[in-house]
């Protein structure tokens, strides 16, 4: 059903209301926002053209601190998520009775609506009476009380945290699918040669969920790079601004204080971080999916 | 039950690793849930006493039948929430299956730079929009409307949806359609008599998987967009509950709890399909 023109019209017909709704929800406010970027918008219905005022202000202000510190936040969280998504892959792969109920198990913090569950951890951040600091003292690894998003550097951790353990389920899911994928004849064949299970794992295992790994850091990437609710909710970008990344502070800008024209300016920044790591994703996929077609 | 074969035998030693590393692997994925749920359980004056104690020995289901009347609008949210995800989601499938249709069987000038465009979108959150949605809303004055918290989450549906469900569609026979298009049907007939009872089993996965999302995700544009205390969904209501200066624990556990119910439901009956679904997309490229 290639080639004829009837063929191609029915399928424009067919993408028609996709690509409208995407015009509309998310191509016109991108342009819009551009478009902003470069005015002194406010809540009052006039503006005019500052040319590049907004930005040279911001660069001029803490911006690059928040960068910086959004970059640094995104690292860690995107390595920690690998990490523990990686050994939750391989555990969940072992062969052993209970391994469908662990799989489900793992779950929950995909599924679970992301507020619910910041909620709860914001309870167990509590200093007085949480669980963290309750446990820590119980255990006498700490002296007193200790309120973890009071302080500038545990609330960053803190906020950490919580986002690797919302993107963990993704990542060990998606990774242990890579892992079942890969043809058993390669591990029966290496077994009848005497090839022990860490040989096995390591030169077999590894080798054959490259692919899906880096694809999953890239989106995990993107994903935290984008990360709002948790520190949100959790710290609304304190104490003195230490949790506040580059999408709080668009926010706090825009919607908080209604500057429009400098949040736009702000988030213009963020959409040229996004487009090259859109970029690289993609050139990544094409790559391993032209290997694989070999 | 039958013997496992020889390669998948593992030594006491092996096996006791791969329960701890579990053990401790779902700890961390659970602890919050289960913290949770015992705070729920715990009369207030354990919760702020010290030191801390795990188990609630004094526990009772207090909570549960107070939190109807402390936040009086706890069946509304919920409702809202159910309300929001299911529009979002019927509006959601209407777009991606022509669409996913369109992407799996034809090929036509462009077909690959314009799916390689929505899968785009996904890069995008929500929050870098924000600025030209809320002047938007504003100026159509659908702002604390039902409208404003459903219609800009859906676009953030639709990538995902139309490659999972473009996926499924390219595993189902050409000779169907081809034979169809031979008896004289038209393309159209053709899409909704024989594709679309062929594609059921993965619309389902995509429509179960998009109301996830949305009951998952509701939380930023019905923050933005929404200041009515009634059509606020479960989030976003109960994050006014939880801004507050004294937070009432065991109840916001509680109410959270009976608020993530429907979803629990939802998943534990339809695990099974939406990981299969979910995984064969994401791996396919």
């Amino acid at each position: 059903m290639t080639g004829s023109r009837s063929a191609t019209i029915f399928a424009l017909l067919l993408l028609t209301p996709a690509v409208l709704y995407i015009l509309a929800i998310v191509a016109y406010p991108l342009v819009d926002t551009i478009n902003l970027s470069f005015t002194n918008a406010a809540l009052r219905p006039t503006y005019k053209w500052v040319g590049l005022d907004n930005y040279e202000k911001i660069f001029r202000g803490d911006f690059n601190e928040v960068i910086l510190r959004t970059f640094i936040w995104t690292f860690f969280s995107v390595a920690l998520k690998m990490l523990i998504g990686t050994c939750g892959a391989v555990l969940l792969n072992a062969a052993v009775p209970g391994r469908a109920i662990f799989r489900v198990l793992t779950m929950p913090p995909w599924i679970v609506p992301i507020a619910i569950g910041i909620f709860m951890w914001g309870w167990m951040y509590n200093g007085q009476f949480g669980m963290i600091s309750g446990l820590l003292q119980n255990f006498g690894l700490i002296d007193g009380p200790l309120p973890f998003l009071a302080y500038g550097h545990t609330a960053f951790w803190a906020t950490v945290v919580t986002d690797v353990w919302i993107g963990v389920p993704m990542v060990t899911i998606y990774l242990l699918a890579a892992m079942q994928s890969i043809p058993r004849d390669l591990y029966e064949a290496a077994w009848a040669d005497g090839a022990g299970r860490f040989y096995r794992f390591r030169r077999i295992t590894l080798p054959m969920i490259v692919p899906a790994m880096v694809t999953m850091s890239m989106l995990s990437l993107i994903a935290t790079f984008n990360s709002f609710d948790i520190i949100w909710i959790l710290t609304q970008g304190g104490p003195s601004g230490q949790t506040t990344t580059m999408i709080i502070d668009t926010y706090k800008t825009a919607i908080g204080s209604y500057k429009f024209g400098e949040g736009a300016a702000r988030a213009v920044v963020i959409c040229v971080f996004l487009s090259v790591f859109c970029v690289l994703y993609f050139r990544t996929v094409s790559k391993f999916s032209a290997r694989a077609g070999q | 039950m039958s013997k496992a074969p020889m390669i998948d035998r593992y030594t006491w030693y092996e096996k006791l690793g791969i329960y701890a590393g579990m053990a401790l692997f779902l700890f961390f994925v659970l602890a919050p849930f289960i913290e949770g749920f015992l705070v729920s359980l715990k009369p207030l004056n354990h919760l702020f006493s010290t030191p801390y104690r795990f188990w609630p020995d004094d526990g009772n289901f207090d909570a549960y039948f107070r939190i109807w009347e402390s936040v009086p609008m706890l069946g509304r949210y919920i409702l809202n929430s159910i309300f929001i995800s299911s529009v979002a989601t019927l509006i959601a499938l209407v777009m991606i299956v022509p669409a996913a249709y369109a992407f799996a069987r034809f090929r036509f000038p462009g077909s690959g730079i314009a799916l390689g465009a929505f899968l785009a979108v996904n890069m995008f959150s929500g929050a870098v929009l924000l600025i030209p949605l809320y002047r938007l809303m504003r100026s159509f004055g659908v702002l604390n409307t039902y409208f404003a918290m459903i219609v800009p989450g859906v676009a953030f549906l639709i990538p995902t949806g139309i490659w999972l469900l473009r996926t499924y569609m390219m595993r189902i026979p050409r000779e169907l359609e081809e034979a169809a298009l031979v008896d004289g049907a038209s393309r159209f007939y053709t899409f909704r008599r024989v594709i679309l009872p062929l594609a059921t089993p993965g619309i389902s996965v995509v429509a179960i998987y998009a109301f996830l999302t949305a009951y998952a995700q509701q939380f930023i544009f019905a923050l933005t967009f929404n200041s009515k205390t009634e059509f606020m969904p479960l989030p976003v209501g109960l994050f006014a509950f939880f801004g507050r200066q004294e937070v009432i624990w065991n109840e916001l556990m509680a109410a959270s709890f009976v608020g993530i119910l429907p979803v629990l439901v939802v998943f534990i009956f339809l695990q099974r399909y939406l990981v299969a679904g979910l995984t064969a997309g994401a791996l396919k490229t």
